[in-house]
Formats: structure tokens, C-alpha cells, sequence
């Protein structure tokens, strides 16, 4: 090999509020309770993770004007989980999603400062947008943010709270008691920031932080998308699952680093993946198939089916075969509060897709949508998965991975027992923490003030 | 004193090196460590060994400043603060049983977020959270948010037209506030999370419930996003000083601190505030009227004051509060408090001078003493808030309403399937 052996970077994704994450079985635990936050985080920790990862979610999802009951609903509020999670952990990455169209950035620059000082700094930020109404009727913004209007308004978000973190440099505090002098200068914190969506001015109030802010993770995969992380972003949440796809948007996304002045290393891809063990490959793809049911019962097979076709479908059979009309052309109605729904192509192309796979491989409707709803997982032995994980990584098709489990709280726990010994025997895995902080454990330098305009993707 | 007074509820209210801007300066202040977790962890622990009811942790959307409504440029003085609902969360799985109450700004926050949040510490401490709203009328903070214009408030025109028009506006606002966080709570019934396997349904949607809450500044569809944390409700208090804030605390809080200077003035306050509680027609519910006080701590007689006297010199100026400054021993604070609840006020949120050393004059001093005369307690006897305050846990407004959560369709058909049989 010419190139040096990569470090794999771990993550751990609290299972979340969708059909990948399996409330039926005996052995699935409460989405709410601290214990099973704790669990998860300190197994992560115990198998010495950069970081646990949390969605978000502003509404209750709907469909056909119901609120959505399939799947697992409820979550806790992201800031005081992670808040929290900081005094059971000492070196674990704490991770949120926070949404930048329905928050203010005095407010959220207080809260990422104030958890990455109550972490020692470990505290990292997933920047979304909202795109819906549906979701504002929440908030006192409320309403609907056009599109260009909702990308500039994260643009300048995440500019305006890079502006208020480094209004300390973070050598202000003296605090001398003999001469009185708490403050080396008057005036710490200042700020001025006035652009099409912000009109704000002041002080900030939250000394620099051991991070002198979050990391920053973005989780888009557009055009805009991609340009916002390789000009701003410390980590991108990818879906590249496969090896090919993976490789390609590898070298998409690090060829623009060097356009805002990084290097190949400030950047780190790491996809959301799914992985299944067993003893055997044969074991763990029994598994695998018997948790795909688990995951797309035939309620949720329609439900699934309806996103796409649009239309209430609740009369349609799940053990027979797709419905012989065409999904319903136009504004999207069926489905709210899901940022999935967004990313169907052509409904019409893709039925028709669907309904040859359907033929060729003479699967019911429920079938089907397990056969096309599956992510990219690794399935197999602790060996196998070990192997292929390590091969993802060294062949650039990511810095890693986050694992996203299918059961709270103890999905990881297999894992970190089996694999992650073999990762380390391998040598491309860490045994000890080697610093303090996340920035430490993403191999980032310290965060460099100001990067100017940036551009974000929901 | 009565032969078997009613136990007091005792409040500690943590801000930054104590209440005394020179308090950083004592020999056992820990400026340095004013932004870490350990330095809260370490102060909430005592208050729990003092078996507290809860602490409150101050918070604004500014600097700290020695002018109410305004920035100073002091850099004598302790400057900077962390957001105090995430340090009661970090500080929430170190503890047990005392209640933590973090304050937040509902002026310029979000009420669906800090609902969440603070559902959030009551899931994360097993029943303990509240949360103190204030209201904020200051220019630079509407500043930092940008999005309103609020006109200067200035003390000396609180008693004008103007100034009342300004307080009704902000209190009502902080009163819409608290009906959405409520609301929020009850979003949810208690069991609404089924986990039916036979129908494959997680939750029953019957029990989730839009509060639809339409009001002057905003408008909130709900629900939470997060189910009906432990407590029901948890505890909501506010400081009060005078009329538009009693009627809040009347008409929408748990528990209001106030500020009185003697035992006449707490007469009087509690009077207020109760009738503003009659007026809105929950006499019959519990809510608690604590008095403010700050104090400093010596067992030596005179310590306190001469200890006071030389944060004084130090500040430069004679230290004032809004609520009466006290300096003595814990005896004599265990008499006052005890002269005062003969007034009506149910409990006492004391604020330390200086850190650690009165608070631990509270934990170590003044509840001793308390036990001793049989006021305050010598266990904890619950592990909520609540249950430390005695406040029941509020039924869910909504349980028992029909399909509350059913879009208008299926609400439609369910109307109309029963039509059938019904009419």
C-alpha cells in the first residue's frame, strides 16, 4: 500500500422516529427514558465512538391527516438530552440536530456555546432548514419560508452564530481577585450583523468555548449542499451506502476543499449505515430478513406505498400485488413531516420501476417495498463487517461510519463487543481516547474564526 | 412561634459567584471555574444536602449589568453566563431529589421549544424540573434577537400609562406563555404510547391532542413532541414586585417569589396575589408565595455585616437588592423567616450573597436550625418537585376528549359512523 492506513471515525445514531428502528420486539426499550439515553451513550463511549448523533423532529408526522402511529413517536428535546448525557460520559461526542429556520441564532449560539463549555468540549451541530409550513404552525415565525429565502436565512444563520462565537477570543476572563479585573476589556462579545434576514446587534453573553463553537456536520447532498460542507462543515451525515456511490461523492466533495483553502483531512464523510451480525453470513442474513419484516409490517408497506403514490391506499391489499392506478401526480398532500417524502423522483418513473421489479420478481406490494426500501447494510459475521468497513474506508469511499441501530437502547451493543475489538486488532480503530474533544477525535485542528459566507442545504 | 409551625419550603438562587458583585473576589470564590459543570455540580450536591426543595439558576438573553435595562462596560464585576436550562439538565443526573428550576425568557424564546425542553428535565431528573419565566423589556436584548421593537422601559416610568400599557403587554404575552407550555404538557395523555403489536399501532392517536392556542403574539398547533413528562405539569414560577406580575403569578404560576422589605409589606403582597388568584377563579388550587431574601451567613454575631461591609468596599458602593438584604446569623434568619410565614408566605427563596460560603451558611447553618425547631424537614419525603411542594399532579385537561388528535376528515367519518347509530 502507498497510502498510509486511515483511521475509521465511529458514530453512534440514537434510533430514531421511522420504520428502520423496531419497537415490537421484546427486547425494544423506551425512546424517552434517560436510561436508555444513557445506554446507548455510554456503550458508544465504552467502545471508544467519536460521537452520538441526534435527529430532530418539530412536528408530529402525518398522513392522510392523521397523526402517523406505526412507527415510533416522541422524542425528547435535543439541547437538554445532550445537555444531560455530558455528566454521564467524559469523552463521547454529544451531536444534535438543530433546525435553523424555526430558531433565532442568539439563542442557539447560547446553547451549542453553554453545552460545549458543560461538556468540556464535546458538542457538535447538525445545521437543517425547514421547508414546511406544517411544521412553523409550531412556531412564532409560523409559516412558510420560500426556498431561496429559507437557504439564505441558513446561510446567514450559521454566519451570524460564527460571528457571536467569536466575539470572545477566549482570553478575556482574568478574574483576578487581588486587583479586581474580572474582565481584561469592556467589551467582549460584540457583535453587528446586518443582512436580508438578520438585523441584529450586541453582545453575546457565552465566554469562548472549549471548542470556540460545535462542530459543524451538514447532512445535504445537492449541489448547494455539497458546496456548503466543503466550504463550512467539519463532518457530512452522507447516504452513499454502497462502495461505488460512496467513492464518487467521496472524491466530489473533497476536490472542493482546496477552492476554500483546506486540506483533505478537515472534512470527514461518514454515512448513515445499517449492519446486521450474526454467527454465520447465513445466520446474520436470516436476521436481517426477519428484522426487514420486523421493520415493514403490511400497515406500514402501505403507508410507505402511499408516500409515494400519493394517495390513500388504505383499502389496498399488502399481500397483493401493487394498486393498478397511478400514483396522483402534483403537489404532495398524503404525507407530512418527513423529509424522505421530498426526495422521490418522478413518482410516475419511479412506480413504474417498482412495478418491474414487482413482475420480474413476482413480489407482493409488501414484498417490494421491503426489496426497495432497504438501505445499504453490512450483513454478516463480526468479521466480515469488520473487513468491509475497513475496506469502505481505505478506499475512500468514507472517513467512516455512522451506525444507525435498529434497536434502542441495546442495538449497539453487539457491535461494540464484536467488532470493534477486531477493528482495533486490525490497527485502524483506537483503543483510547488520544485527546479531549471531538475536535480531537476528528482529527480537526482548532476551529479557525470566521469562514466567511457559507452556503447550507437542508 | 406556634407549637408545631407548618414546615417551610426553602429555595436556593444560584447566580454566577453569589448575589454580591464583588462575592467573586472572596478567598473561596471560584471565578475561574464559573463556566464549567463541575462548579454547578458541586453547589446543587449541597443544596441537596441541605434538603432543599429546588434551586433556581438566573439566566438572561444578555450581560449581566449593574443598570436594569441597559449594558454597562464594568469589568470589575463578573460578566458572561451559560443557558441555565442546560445547566439544570447537565447538573440533573448528579442529583436526586432536589427540585431544579432554571429561568427562561419568554419574550424572545420559543414556547414549543422550551415546553420540550423543559418536559426534557423533568423526563431526564425523574420529576423534578420547573421553570421560572421572566419577561424582558430591555432594548439591547430585543436587539439580539432582532425581530421586534420594543420601546425603552425605564423604572421611573413603570407607574405611568405608558409604562402599565408596556407591563400588560409583556405579562400578557408571558401569560400566553404559560397556557401553551401547559397545554403542551397535556398534549399527550399519559398513555398515549400503546406499543400495540397485535395492530401494529405505537401510539393511540386518540390520546395526542392539538391545543390549537391562538394569541395576540402567537399561534401554536401542537403537539409536543415529546409525551407527558412525569410530574404532568412541571412546577412554574415567577418573581413578582408589584401589579401586573402578581396577576400572573395569579392567575397562571405554581409558585411566585416576591420581594418583601417586613413582615406588613408579605401581608400585604400575599394578599394580592391571592385575590389576583380568586380573580381568575383558582383560589382553590395550591400556590406557593415565597419571599425573597439575600442573605449573608456568620455564626459569629456581626460577621455578616462586616463581611458585607468589605464586599461593599471592594464593590465601591453599598449593596442593594430588590429584595431586603439580610446580614446575621442563622438563628436570627431562622426567627425572621419564621415571623414572616406568620404573614403567609409558604416558603423562602434565599439568595447567597457569596458562594460558597452562604450557601453553606444556609445548608449547614440555618437548616440545622430549622430542624431543631421542628420547621423544616429532616428527610426528603418525595421525589418530585411536586410531591416536595405539595402540589398534586395535575389531571390532563384533555384525557377523555374524543379524538382530539384526528384530522378533520376522520373526525368527519367518526361523526358521521356514529351518526349512524347514535341519532
Amino acid at each position: 500500500m502507498s497510502k498510509p492506513v486511515k483511521q475509521i471515525h465511529l458514530a453512534a445514531h440514537f434510533p430514531g422516529v421511522n420504520n428502520t428502528t423496531v419497537w415490537s420486539d421484546p427486547a425494544a426499550g423506551s425512546q424517552i427514558d434517560f436510561s436508555s439515553f444513557v445506554h446507548l451513550a455510554r456503550t458508544a463511549e465504552r467502545a471508544k465512538f467519536d460521537f452520538l448523533f441526534l435527529a430532530e423532529g418539530l412536528r408530529l408526522r402525518e398522513q392522510n391527516g392523521e397523526i402517523y402511529d406505526l412507527d415510533v413517536v416522541g422524542r425528547p428535546d435535543t439541547f437538554t438530552v445532550l445537555a444531560a448525557l455530558a455528566a454521564v460520559t467524559d469523552r463521547l461526542g454529544l451531536a444534535g440536530t438543530i433546525n435553523s429556520t424555526f430558531n433565532e441564532p442568539y439563542e442557539v449560539a447560547r446553547q451549542f456555546a453553554s453545552l460545549d463549555h458543560l461538556s468540556a468540549g464535546r458538542a457538535a451541530w447538525n445545521v437543517v432548514t425547514s421547508w414546511d409550513a406544517f411544521t412553523g404552525e409550531n412556531f412564532r415565525r409560523g409559516g412558510f419560508l420560500a426556498q431561496p429565502d429559507r437557504y439564505d436565512r441558513a446561510r446567514q444563520f450559521l454566519t451570524a452564530t460564527w460571528e457571536l462565537f467569536d466575539s470572545w477570543r477566549g482570553d478575556e476572563i482574568v478574574a483576578d481577585k487581588e486587583s479586581g479585573v474580572f474582565l481584561r476589556e469592556p467589551h467582549p462579545g460584540r457583535f453587528d450583523h446586518h443582512v436580508s434576514q438578520f438585523d441584529i446587534t450586541g453582545r453575546f453573553d457565552v465566554p469562548r468555548s472549549p471548542q470556540g463553537g460545535p462542530v459543524i456536520f451538514q447532512a445535504g447532498d445537492s449541489e448547494a449542499g455539497r458546496e456548503f460542507a466543503a466550504s463550512a462543515a467539519d463532518a457530512i451525515f452522507s447516504r452513499h451506502g454502497t462502495l461505488e456511490a460512496g467513492r464518487a461523492f467521496y472524491a466530489d466533495v473533497k476536490g472542493r476543499l482546496a477552492r476554500y483553502g483546506r486540506s483533505h483531512d478537515e472534512l470527514k464523510i461518514l454515512p448513515g449505515v445499517t449492519f446486521v451480525l450474526g454467527d454465520t453470513d447465513a445466520d446474520a442474513q436470516e436476521r436481517a430478513d426477519l428484522i426487514r419484516r420486523q421493520q415493514v409490517s403490511g400497515q406500514t408497506a402501505i403507508r410507505l406505498l402511499e408516500q409515494l403514490w400519493n394517495r390513500d391506499l388504505s383499502d389496498h391489499d399488502p399481500d397483493g400485488p401493487l394498486p393498478a392506478i397511478d400514483p396522483l401526480v402534483g403537489e404532495h398532500t398524503v404525507a407530512q413531516g418527513r423529509a424522505s417524502v421530498r426526495h422521490h423522483r418522478d413518482p410516475l418513473e419511479v412506480a413504474a420501476e417498482w412495478r418491474a421489479i414487482a413482475e420480474a420478481k413476482k413480489l407482493s406490494t409488501r414484498e417490494l417495498i421491503i426489496e426497495v426500501t432497504g438501505r445499504q447494510t453490512f450483513i454478516g459475521t463480526p468479521a466480515r463487517i469488520a473487513e468491509q468497513l475497513n475496506e469502505f474506508v481505505q478506499t475512500d469511499a468514507s472517513d467512516g461510519f455512522i451506525l444507525v441501530p435498529h434497536l434502542t437502547p441495546g442495538g449497539l451493543d453487539e457491535f461494540a463487543d464484536t467488532v470493534v475489538p477486531l477493528l482495533q486488532e486490525r490497527g485502524v480503530f483506537r483503543t483510547e481516547y488520544a485527546g479531549e474533544t471531538l475536535r480531537d477525535h476528528l482529527g480537526l485542528g482548532a476551529r479557525r474564526p470566521a469562514r466567511g459566507t457559507v452556503e447550507v442545504h437542508s | 412561634m406556634p407549637e408545631t409551625p407548618e414546615p417551610l419550603h426553602l429555595a436556593v438562587a444560584l447566580d454566577g459567584a453569589g448575589w454580591h458583585p464583588a462575592a467573586w473576589r472572596e478567598p473561596d470564590a471560584r471565578p475561574e471555574a464559573l463556566f464549567t459543570a463541575r462548579y454547578w455540580a458541586d453547589l446543587v450536591a449541597e443544596a441537596e444536602h441541605g434538603l432543599l426543595d429546588l434551586v433556581t439558576i438566573e439566566d438572561s438573553l444578555s450581560l449581566q449589568s449593574t443598570h436594569p435595562f441597559r449594558p454597562d462596560g464594568r469589568t470589575d464585576q463578573v460578566r458572561g453566563r451559560l443557558d441555565a436550562v442546560l445547566i439544570a439538565a447537565r447538573i440533573a443526573p448528579l442529583t436526586s431529589h432536589i427540585g431544579l428550576v432554571p429561568t427562561a425568557v419568554a419574550t424572545h424564546t420559543e414556547p414549543f421549544h422550551l415546553s420540550k425542553a423543559i418536559a426534557t428535565l423533568d423526563h431526564v431528573s425523574g420529576g423534578r424540573a420547573g421553570i421560572r419565566l421572566k419577561v424582558s423589556g430591555r432594548v439591547d436584548e430585543a436587539a439580539h434577537f432582532g425581530r421586534r421593537t420594543v420601546p425603552e422601559l425605564r423604572i421611573e416610568d413603570l407607574d405611568t400609562p405608558v409604562g402599565q400599557e408596556l407591563l400588560r403587554d409583556l405579562f400578557g404575552e408571558a401569560e400566553d406563555y404559560t397556557e401553551v407550555l401547559r397545554r403542551l404538557w397535556d398534549s399527550w395523555e399519559d398513555d398515549a404510547e400503546i406499543r400495540d403489536v397485535a395492530t401494529g399501532r405505537f401510539v393511540d392517536r386518540a390520546k395526542l391532542h392539538y391545543i390549537d392556542f391562538e394569541g395576540r403574539r402567537f399561534s401554536v398547533r401542537g403537539p409536543s413532541i415529546t409525551p407527558r413528562p412525569p410530574q404532568g405539569q412541571p412546577v412554574v414560577a415567577a418573581l413578582a414586585h408589584r401589579g401586573e406580575p402578581f396577576r400572573l403569578v395569579g392567575r397562571s404560576a405554581d409558585l411566585g417569589f416576591t420581594t418583601p422589605q417586613d413582615a406588613a409589606d408579605a401581608r400585604a403582597i400575599v394578599a394580592e396575589i391571592r385575590a389576583a388568584q380568586a380573580a381568575a377563579g383558582r383560589a382553590e388550587q395550591p400556590l406557593h408565595v415565597f419571599g425573597d431574601l439575600v442573605v449573608f451567613l456568620d455564626e459569629q454575631p456581626g460577621a455578616a455585616a462586616d463581611r458585607k461591609l468589605r464586599l461593599d468596599r471592594l464593590a465601591g458602593t453599598g449593596y442593594t437588592s430588590d429584595a431586603r438584604v439580610f446580614t446575621g446569623t442563622p438563628a436570627q434568619l431562622a426567627d425572621l423567616l419564621q415571623e414572616w410565614q406568620q404573614a403567609g408566605l409558604t416558603g423562602f427563596r434565599l439568595r447567597p450573597g457569596a458562594l460558597p460560603h452562604d450557601l453553606t451558611g444556609i445548608t449547614r447553618g440555618l437548616v440545622p436550625e430549622l430542624q431543631r425547631r421542628g420547621a423544616f424537614r429532616t428527610a426528603y419525603e418525595a421525589g418530585t418537585l411536586r410531591g416536595l411542594l405539595g402540589l398534586p399532579r395535575p389531571a390532563n385537561r384533555y384525557a377523555g376528549v374524543a379524538a382530539g388528535a384526528a384530522g378533520a376528515a376522520a373526525a368527519a367519518d367518526l361523526v358521521g359512523a356514529e351518526g349512524a347509530t347514535a341519532r
